[in-house]
Order: structure tokens, then sequence, then C-alpha cells
């Protein structure tokens, strides 16, 4: 099942059950200064890698985030089991700074949002081949959202590698 | 003499440009004027052309992105194919079979947000119909209602609250080729029901589930749980059941979970009432690449029950399964299984059986499977041999 991994970081979602933050209070919760919104073009090299790391090919042409100096922020989509999870990653000098589950719709699984979970990601970074250096802990029953998790959060350090080693986006 | 030609070209060059006209300051200031009102307009093509860039690359997006229609409508499934190769430990009989025990397809729509439809229909061994082993099975078919921030209700057909594997028993999450046989002989998974249920948190890793479902129905001469489910196929619904659940999982990797069930007549009106109540706990554990699974489940029916087979008031089971696995592909297990469904008599009457095998993952989503069971019952009837299996889930 595909998703779609390009969010509107400008269209707030709403506010209910399953639906935990926002896209632009993420952002504004993340930087403390006004960050530079960019867009990264998926050229064929990068859509190859990332297909890699899905296990799946990336749908769109670009992905937007947000920078400011070494930190980048992303948000993105996975499908867990039938419904696309929206996880915000913010990574740091190539280091998994935070991990927010921002929206979940699936029936079960819901307990990669807690924040026990996802503090798991802090400090991981991609190994040669594109995996998490760290082992993270899965969830009893939710095996297809752990692995959402872990695949948006190796898919959001390999963009960031991309835009800051000088491979430049606008 | 090249250095002398150059030279008057040169010079020929700077005596025309002193020549030229010098233009006046309101010449150069038009100029100027003109360049700017250029650039004025070029820029603006240029935000246009931008716009109209933005705006293409937003369609083909949209066109490449899966249809709304299909992002609200999901299609899923699982299957399995099992061979088993056992003989009786008294060798009076031999299973050797091949079977392509289940074959599901999941479909869900999103109606909102907050309102959605899940459905699992099953062909189980292959084939159905008359004096065939098979059946077609709706398995779950309800409506979930997200009520408030913490709160889910669903009504329809869904899946007992109940065990580890019950809700959750895609081939590619479990260790070995057949499911274990305490949650199918005791508790009995795979077990669904038809009503209404509740899903809520109190706080962030802890949940609990409360439902009011159509019950079992345990027919006279009959004393197990598993022959008392009736699939929500016309079933008798004189005496219903309440199912109730709390689950920690505030810690990463660890479940802790304890459900409890209740029926006041499992005969459904039908005799001597029975009541029966169930309670199963377990624990699932994940660290690293260790996992454990461990369950205690136990039925307590009313003694009445005993006529029927005596002892059959007490049905407990339990299994501990420790795994590992070697890299992402290659896992091992052993499972220790007990299980007695006439538990208080005074004979012996309880199952044990080993497993010990290993699951390769081609893919995280299709596994095979290998294991051997070394299975002991009374009067030498359990069965021993190998496993074989192949699953798959999307």
């Amino acid at each position: 099942m595909g998703s779609v991994l390009l969010t509107s970081l400008t269209s707030p979602l709403v506010i209910a059950k399953g639906f935990f933050q926002s896209g632009p209070d993420f952002i504004a919760e993340v930087f403390q200064q006004q960050p530079n919104a960019k867009v990264l073009w998926l050229t064929d090299d990068i859509r190859e890698n990332a297909k890699v790391i899905l296990g799946r090919p990336v749908k769109g042409l670009r992905v937007r985030y947000h920078q400011f100096d070494l930190t980048t922020a992303w948000i993105l989509e996975e499908i867990g089991k039938e419904m696309p999870i929206t996880i915000g990653v913010v990574v740091t000098d190539n280091e998994i700074a935070r991990v927010k589950i921002l929206a979940y719709r699936e029936s079960r699984g819901g307990e990669v949002r807690y924040s026990a979970y996802t503090k798991q990601y802090l400090g991981a970074a991609l190994t040669d081949n594109n995996r998490l250096d760290q082992s993270i802990d899965g969830i009893t029953g939710a095996t297809l959202s752990v692995w959402a998790v872990n695949k948006v959060a190796a898919l959001a350090l390999y963009y960031h590698a991309q835009v800051t080693q000088s491979r430049d986006s606008t | 003499m090249n250095k002398k030609l150059l030279a008057l070209v040169i010079g020929l060059n700077l005596s025309a440009a002193a020549q030229a006209e010098t233009p006046s300051l309101e010449k150069m200031w038009q100029l100027i004027q003109d360049q700017q009102q250029e650039i004025a307009e070029l820029k603006g093509q240029l935000q246009e052309t931008d716009i109209k860039t933005e705006a293409t690359i937003s369609a083909v997006e949209r066109f490449s992105a899966t249809p709304t229609a299909s992002k609200k409508t999901t299609f899923g499934g699982y299957g399995e194919v099992h061979y088993n190769n056992l003989e009786k430990d008294d060798s009076s009989s031999t299973k050797d079979a091949i079977d392509f025990h289940r074959f599901v397809m999941f479909t869900g729509h999103q109606f909102t947000d907050s309102i959605r439809f899940f459905s699992e229909l099953e062909v189980e061994h292959s084939l159905s119909g008359n004096g065939h082993p098979g059946e077609v099975e709706l398995e779950q078919a309800y409506i979930e209602w997200d009520a408030t921030e913490n709160l889910t209700a669903k009504a329809g057909l869904f899946l007992m609250p109940i065990g580890v594997i019950n809700e959750t028993h895609e081939p590619n999450t479990f260790y070995g080729t057949e499911r274990n046989n305490v949650e199918k002989n005791i508790i009995p998974a795979t077990w669904w029901e038809a009503g209404a249920a509740i899903n809520g948190e109190i706080t962030e890793g802890l949940s609990y589930d409360l439902a009011a479902h159509s019950g079992l129905y345990i027919p006279e001469g009959k004393h197990k749980p598993r022959d008392g489910r009736q699939k929500v196929a016309q079933a008798k619904a004189d005496d219903m059941a309440f199912t109730g659940r709390i689950k920690y999982t505030a810690i990463p990797g660890l479940e802790i979970a304890a459900s409890f069930q209740h029926q006041s007549d499992v005969r459904q009106g039908e005799g001597v009432a029975i009541d029966g109540t169930l309670f199963e706990a377990h624990v699932a554990w994940i660290r690293d690449n260790f996992q454990l699974r461990a369950l205690y489940a136990q039925w307590d029916f009313d003694d009445a029950i005993n006529t029927t087979k005596m002892g059959a008031d007490e049905q407990t089971g339990m299994y501990i399964e420790p795994s590992f696995k070697l890299n992402e592909k290659l896992g091992l297990f052993a499972r220790y299984s007990a299980w007695d469904n006439t538990a208080a008599s005074n004979t012996d009457s309880e199952i044990t059986q080993l497993d010990v095998g290993i699951n390769y993952w081609l893919h995280p989503n299709v596994v095979f499977k290998f294991d051997y069971q070394n299975q002991d019952a009374p009067g030498e009837k359990g069965y021993d041999g190998v496993n074989l299996g192949l699953g798959y889930s999307f």
C-alpha cells in the first residue's frame, strides 16, 4: 500500500482523536527562530535510496521541509496497517533530535505516539546502508506501526543528509 | 609586424569611440527608467511562471498520488499454507497433510476522520461447502467511532479483546506454523462475537475495553469453549456475555494485559443454566532481539457442566514462549504449552506441548516457518512431528 509522502505544512490538521498536533504548530514548537521553508526535489538518485528505505517507491516530485542552521524538520506520512500515520521528525547534524506522531488513524497500535516510545529515536543516525543505528523496542500487536515510524525516521535522516551535503534546494 | 598591425587596429577603434556622441543625463535617466520597467515586467512574468509551475507540479503530484477514493477505502489480507507431518504417540494414526489453512481479505472504509468500517472475510481450508473441510467466515465487520479524544466505540462483529493472538494473528507476527494450542483450546481463539464495545485510555499507556456481546452456546453433550463458538451465524442470543480488558503499555516493548468475561448461561436457555467466567492474563515483552510471551487463561463453569464431562467446570491453560531474532530475517523460538479442558477432574487430563523452530522472514510481511512439536497427552494421544508454513500479509 503506497502513501503520499508530501504533506502540506500550511494546512492545519483538525484536532480530534488521532490528531495530536498540526504541521504549523509542530514547526513553530521546534524552531525558536523563524526557519526557512524549503523544498527537496526528488531526483532519481534520491528516489532510488528512498525506495530502499521505505520498501516501496516514493511518490511526489518533492518534499517540503524547514531548516534553521543544521536543524531540519520533516513532516512525512507512512501507512501502518491501513491508514497513514503523520510523523514529525527533527534532525540536527545527522542525528534525530525529535520524533512526534502528529496524527494516528489506525484502530490499534496507537502506543507509537507515547513519548516513552518516541524517545527511543533520540540520537539515532543512519548506518551506511541507510538503516537506523539504534535498536527500537517494538510494540506487541503494532508491528506495522513500529515499522512505519522506523522507516520515516530513517527517511528523514537520509533527506537531511541530502540537503545538508550541498545538494542544495530552494 | 603583427604587433604593429594590432596597435593600428586598437588606435582606430579608440578614435571612433571618442567620436561617438555621449548621451545626455536626461537620456541616461530615460534609459534607466526603460530598463527598470523592463525588469519589473520580467519579474512579473517570472512570478507568473512560478505560480504556473507550482500549480502544474501540484496537479502532477495530486494525479500521481493515490486517488482520494482509494485512500478512504483500504484493502489488505493475509494467508497461510501449512504442511503437517505428525504421528500419534501410540502410532495409531498420522496426520500428513498440506492445507491452505487461511485466506483472508480485509476491507476498510474511512467515512470521516472519526468514523470507520473494518471487515475481515476468511476462507478456511481452501474449499467450503457440503462434504468439504473448509468454511467461509466473516470474522470482523464493525463500525468504529471516535466518540471523544480518549474514547472509541464500536458496534458490529468484532474480535474479543482477549489474549495475544486473538486480535493480531497475521502469520508474520507470531512464531510457529500453527497458532498456539492454549489460546485455541481455552480462550478460544480466534473468537469473534457481535455487539458493542468501548475502548478508552485512562492515561498514557493504560487503556481499557468493555464489551457487551453475543455469547457462547455450548450445547448439551459438549463442554469445551471452542465448541461453543457460534460465529454470529444465526446465533442464539438468549444469553449475552460481557467482556472487559485492562492493558498496560507505558513502557516501550512491554504489554501486560488482563481480560475477564462472564456469561450467565452458556447453554443459552437449554436445560440447566451453566454460567461461565473466563480470566486471562498475559505479558509480552520485546527487548532488542529478544521477545518473551507468556499467557495464562482459565474458565470456570458451573458444576452442572460436569454432568457432560467430569472436571470440565475448570479449564485452564498456560504457555511461555521465548524467542530470539538472530538478524532481521531469522528468528528462533521455543514454546512450552499446557492446557486442560477437564482440569477439575481427578484423573490426569492435561496436555503439554513443546515446540521449537524458526521463522525466516523473506520480507517483513512474508514468512517461512519450520518447527518441531512434541505433544504429550494422557493415553499416548499426543502428536509429534514437524510443521512447515508459509505466511504473508499486506
